[in-house]
């Protein structure tokens, strides 16, 4: 590695992508430049109400990442910026980047939207889709990051004409000026990121869409904004034309996607389904009586949770789906309201009319002229379809050097896609400039802690409006007021946002002004925001710990509409509870760990080594372990990745470089048989080779696949001519000759999967069966080839081979898991019994090859489970910490999860994943020390009657009974094992133990002051 | 009694039903604001001299509610807050307290409807009951004017 290597990343895109890369990078030991085009950054998750499948509020789980980033040392913000040049190659590059003017002073904007107030001139506003107007000078939305205004330059009236210059007379701060200059500045990184995304399909122009000058008719983008919360009805869902009451919804499937007719988009988006069935959900839950209908092609839900949405959605939500690909949507004639849908009902076989208040357009995913020609420009190439070129073995890496790429730009994806990706950009451009790193980052150095042991509390509290979310139904200065009032209270005020980062820097102002030794936000939710106002303690010399926030968000305006008054009241006793707790706190010590610098990967696949190379790379130890004999797990047994690259040759080279990197140690026939100790400091006890023994680890990556299942069904086990797909792919390795006699094969898809024994869809199955099927068509052209699906679920680019599979005269016909293929042996005759969908009647095959699409099934290992005290979700895959944004990560500190393992996937995904898992074991080893928390449990030994209960109560070991000192027999706690959930100390008799932060006093405090 | 409003104080675990809550915000399913929540890492926490404490100090009712069975963030510890909470519960009954001033749920963070339907009906029950006889009742201005001199809040003069 050469030592010259610029420490630093570029990034290009603030969407989550681009977040999620820049965070990783930054936090191990890389300087990033993030370069936005808008004026602040958030993307298109920022724009969403909620996410699929969980129904998590977008901004609610983005907002503390978007803080992270705007507040980060090392992470330099550059918005309304774009790429011009990228010169210099992989470890030095130089890249022009020129940067419009924002004629609105970043240091002293405060955000207090006087300007917006004042400002005359209205301009459609695209963060809301274009539903409302917003004015010339504006924020993009109230949780943006920088929450600093600008100025539209196109339609600012001072600007363009010379006139007016009202925010400047507003303006508190004198923090606009209208002579700002565009700049040209050049940036010197060792490599690229480049997460632009995507831009959804525009229907405008098409007339079959109805979609221009009928505002009934919306794109998905503009609908997920009238459904949210922040959007331009305030979450109250109406017809836009005339605001009436909404009955009927339809959603129109595949608009600007898998169409070559309409527009030129053979891709298929992935995304689209699930969105459609999370907004029919949402607004069913808005309106149980709101008629949902989705009409589809295919219901592709392919992702971990996918299907049980999608169950749900029709029987416990009564959302119709139709699969109909709709021509034309028609206005009512003579004015009246409503849009007109002709569609097949495939039950009757008839033409069927209906009407609907609303139609959605779910609009595809694609690739803008402006991101194509920067490729151009940068040398990267693109697919057919306009996405980033990328290799099954190396998913991340563009055709130039020392540039990567992560998200939609790669391919349509979603989110948890989207952030595995980021880890995987990350990391890889980490592994590129290991010698570079901590070169250029400065160390977070918080001001020393101010002892305030022995102090008066001198409480500081702070309630939120958030915008109107909160002071819409809550008196707010009421709440302050009364705060001001309280015992100890030194100060109490009101914000518009809490969470912004002025806010921060005022509290931080305050605490030093007033003296403040202990804080009070009452605001929206500790989950999401404990961190941010922690850290802003931290900042300001204050233990962390001296702070407690009170929810009169989600607790309070948000479900107390009706009683604006007793809400009020409510969060007056919410706040005298937590002034109360608070007033009881002491500062609280972390104890710092040492993180042991070996990394254990456990599986030797594809995804486990993947993994083991990626930390190798960057100069961690690893040890690999393995149960069987040979590494590459199920990747020994494939022939080809879907899009046509050998998966031997690709597994060979992998293979190799594990066996000569001298950072790897690879364990066959290896079984974990113990696990002690925690992040940082793991003692994995390993039997292999007849004996066993101990390693010392500080991260460990769980990568032990999943197997093919073996069917119950269709005859299989019964006769040679019926195989799995993974058996065919042996054959087709071999290459066996017979395969070439075959006249006709057949595929039989969801064997297993999509069950109600087995609910979720094996992800996939569809392209290797398609992918399969044309291997046999170019073995021999004349065989006659079928493939018996209940819905395709060729995502994304893979799309293209369903389409060519259509062409080369593979035929594909429909079942539904009510009338499943029947398979019989008859005379030595092979003969699959299907009825034809098209044709409403049985068709009978008679084949030489039958192949069962056999599900992907887990381990189920529960012993591996509780060895690391990681979970499992229902049907036995590891559930990982959080289905959107941690898709790599445990809940428990120093695990982290790649491929099957995780859930069905292809190769390409499954190396994305390994990446991303090194990259947040990354994060952890290369801080080579960390904190743990502070809120554990303690013992107090004189009043400890020794009976063993906590020891018998705790799941992690933490308690332990004293073996020497005075208080020898006594029970003690291992703050390092301790988690913090208490159980131990509500079940001591003695009351000897108590928990940091839940003291038993401070509990009775809030009790007390309900 | 109609217009009695009880005063309901609600134990949520942090990482499920306290998750629920906030979804419920998310998600706007309304509920009357009759419960006063104190969050807790774990259901597990719970001791049953916190649920007396509430009682004696003047709540209506009392509302814990934990993870699902085999959710618990902590692995086992909403099994020990249910067995804790049994016990009570048919402590409480046989001193005379009527058993719907008590509530026990498990509630997971993607449950947003369920914990305002659950919410409605712990408060529609209490309300029902009408005020909490069976202790002692501190009236509640007594309280807040002697806040600051109470048992609770006395420690915080100490520091």
């Amino acid at each position: 590695m050469s030592k010259q290597t610029t420490g630093a990343v570029l990034i290009a895109g603030g969407g989550i992508g681009g977040i999620q890369a820049a965070l990783d990078l930054a936090n191990s030991g890389y300087y990033v430049y993030m370069i936005e085009k808008n004026a602040s950054i958030g993307g298109v998750m920022s724009q969403l109400d909620k996410t699929f499948p969980t129904n998590d509020c977008s901004m609610c789980i983005m907002s503390p990442k978007l803080v992270e980033v705007g507040r980060h040392i090392n992470i330099r913000l550059i918005t309304l910026a774009e790429i011009k040049e990228v010169r210099g190659e992989l470890g030095n590059f130089e890249v022009d980047v020129f940067r419009k003017a924002r004629y609105v002073d970043m240091d002293k904007c405060i955000a207090c939207g006087a300007c917006t107030e004042k400002c005359p001139k209205k301009v459609v506003d695209a963060y809301n889709q274009g539903l409302v107007k917003r004015k010339a000078v504006y924020v993009q939305y109230p949780q943006a990051v920088p929450l600093k205004y600008v100025i539209d330059a196109e339609h600012c009236i001072k600007l363009t004409k010379g006139k007016c210059g009202n925010c400047e007379k507003t303006c508190p701060a004198g923090a606009i000026n209208y002579d700002d200059q565009d700049q040209n500045v050049t940036l010197k990184v060792g490599a690229v990121i480049l997460a632009p995304g995507f831009s959804p399909y525009n229907p405008a122009g098409k007339l079959i869409y109805s979609y221009d000058n009928n505002p009934d008719v919306v794109t998905s983008l503009e609908y997920e904004r009238l459904l949210s919360a922040s959007g331009p009805n305030q979450g109250h869902l109406v017809r836009p034309s005339d605001h009436a009451e909404p009955k009927r919804i339809a959603w129109l499937q595949c608009v600007g996607s898998r169409d070559t007719n309409t527009c030129d988009n053979a891709h298929c988006s992935s995304v689209c389904c699930m969105y459609a069935i999370k907004q029919a959900i949402i607004t069913k839950e808005h309106d149980p009586g709101v008629d949902c209908t989705i009409f589809y092609m295919d219901m592709r839900t392919h992702g971990k949770g996918f299907e049980n949405c999608y169950n749900e959605a029709r029987e416990k939500y009564g959302i119709r789906f139709v699969r109909c690909k709709v021509h034309s949507v028609f206005p009512m004639a003579g004015g009246e309201k409503g849009q007109v849908l002709d569609y097949m009902d495939e039950h009757t076989g008839k033409w069927t009319r209906t009407t609907f208040d609303i139609v959605v357009l779910s609009v595809g995913m694609e690739i803008g002229p402006q991101v194509r020609e920067l490729a151009q420009k940068l040398g990267v190439g693109l697919t057919d379809s306009g996405f980033c070129r990328t290799a099954a073995f190396d998913p991340v890496s563009t055709s130039r050097p020392g540039i990567y790429v992560c998200g939609a730009f790669q391919g349509p994806k979603d989110i948890p896609q989207t952030v595995v990706e980021a880890g995987a950009a990350a990391m890889r451009a980490g592994i590129a400039l290991a010698g570079g790193r901590h070169t250029l980052t400065r160390a977070m150095s918080p001001p020393p802690e101010r002892n305030i042991y022995g102090e008066r509390p001198r409480i500081g509290v702070f309630v939120c409006h958030c915008g109107i979310n909160i002071s819409g139904v809550i008196d707010v200065p009421a709440v302050r007021d009364y705060a001001a009032g309280l015992p100890f209270v030194e100060y109490a005020a009101d914000n518009m946002y809490s969470c912004s980062q002025d806010t921060q820097d005022n509290i931080t102002k305050l605490i030093h002004e007033k003296n403040l030794n202990r804080i009070v936000v009452a605001a929206c939710t500790p989950r999401t925001h404990d961190p941010l106002f922690q850290e802003t303690l931290l900042n300001a010399g204050l233990n962390k710990y001296l702070f407690e926030m009170v929810n009169i968000r989600n607790h309070g305006s948000w479900v107390h509409k009706e009683y604006p008054q007793a809400a009020t009241e409510k969060a007056k006793d919410l706040v005298r509870m937590a002034v109360a707790k608070v007033a009881q706190f002491q500062a609280l010590e972390e104890a710092r760990l040492e993180i042991d610098q070996n990394a254990l990967v456990i599986g030797g696949g594809l995804s486990g080594m993947a993994a083991a190379l990626a930390l190798a790379d960057q100069g961690y130890p690893v040890q690999l372990l393995e149960r069987e004999a040979h590494l590459g797990g199920q990747a020994n047994r494939l022939y080809k990745i879907a899009g046509g690259e050998s998966v031997q040759d690709g597994l060979d080279s992998m293979r190799i470089a594990v066996a000569n990197h001298p950072n790897i140690r690879t364990l066959l026939n290896a079984q974990l048989t113990h696990v002690d100790g925690f992040v940082g400091n793991f003692d994995s006890t390993v039997a292999h080779d007849g004996g066993t023994e101990t390693i010392r680890h500080g991260v460990a990556v769980i990568a032990t696949g999943a197997r093919e299942s073996r069917p119950t069904e269709y005859g299989y086990g019964g006769d040679a001519r019926i195989v799995t797909a993974l058996e065919l792919d042996e054959r087709m390795r071999q290459p066996d000759p017979a395969l070439q006699q075959v006249n006709t094969a057949v595929f039989i898809q969801c064997v297993g999967s999509r069950e109600p024994q087995r609910p979720y869809c094996s992800r996939i199955c569809c392209t290797h069966s398609v992918s399969a099927a044309l291997h046999l068509k170019e073995l021999n052209p004349a065989m006659n080839v079928f493939v018996l699906y209940r819905d395709i679920r060729t995502y994304g680019e893979r799309e293209k081979l369903y389409k060519t599979a259509r062409e080369k005269g593979v035929i594909f016909i429909r079942f539904g898991l009510d009338d499943k293929p029947r398979v019989q042996v008859k005379d030595g005759r092979l003969e699959v019994e299907v009825r034809d969908h098209v044709l409403q009647r049985p068709v009978f095959l008679e084949a030489d090859l039958l192949t069962l699409a056999a599900a992907v099934v887990p381990y189920k290992d529960e012993q591996l489970a509780r060895f690391f005290k990681v979970p499992m979700n229902a049907d036995g895959f590891f559930a990982e910490a959080h289905v959107k944004l941690a898709p790599s990560n445990f809940a428990t500190d120093g695990v982290f999860l790649c491929g099957l393992a995780h859930y069905p996937k292809p190769m390409d995904e499954s190396i994305a994943q390994a990446q991303a898992a090194a990259s947040g074991a990354t994060r952890l080893l290369s801080q080579k020390t960390i904190r743990t928390s502070g809120t554990v449990a303690y013992s107090s030994p004189m009043d400890c009657s020794s009976c063993g209960v906590c020891t018998a109560v705790c799941p992690y070991n933490a308690p332990f009974m004293r073996t020497d000192g005075p208080f020898k027999g006594k029970a003690d706690i291992n703050p390092v094992l301790c988690k913090g959930c208490g159980a131990c100390v509500a079940s001591c008799r003695s009351g000897a133990l108590c928990l940091k932060g839940f003291e038993e006093s401070q509990l009775m405090a809030m009790i007390e002051c309900a | 009694m109609s217009d009695f409003e009880p005063k309901i104080i609600t134990f949520l675990c942090n990482w499920c039903s306290y998750g629920a809550a906030d979804l419920a915000g998310v998600s706007r399913f309304q509920y009357p604001p009759n419960m006063r929540v104190i969050r807790v890492p774990c259901s597990g926490r719970i001791s049953p001299k916190l649920i007396l404490a509430a009682l004696r100090k003047g709540a209506d009712g009392v509302w814990v509610s934990g993870c699902h069975p085999g959710d618990c963030h902590y692995l086992t510890g909403n099994y020990y807050a249910r067995r804790k909470f049994a016990l009570l519960k048919n402590l409480l009954e046989h001193t005379g307290v009527e058993p719907g001033r008590l509530h026990f749920s498990w509630i997971s963070s993607a449950e947003g409807v369920k914990f305002a339907d659950v919410a409605n009906s712990v408060i529609a029950e209490i309300k029902a009951l009408g005020p909490a006889q069976n202790y002692a009742r501190e009236p509640f201005e007594e309280i807040t004017a002697g806040f600051g001199m109470q048992d609770g809040c006395a420690c915080a003069g100490r520091h």
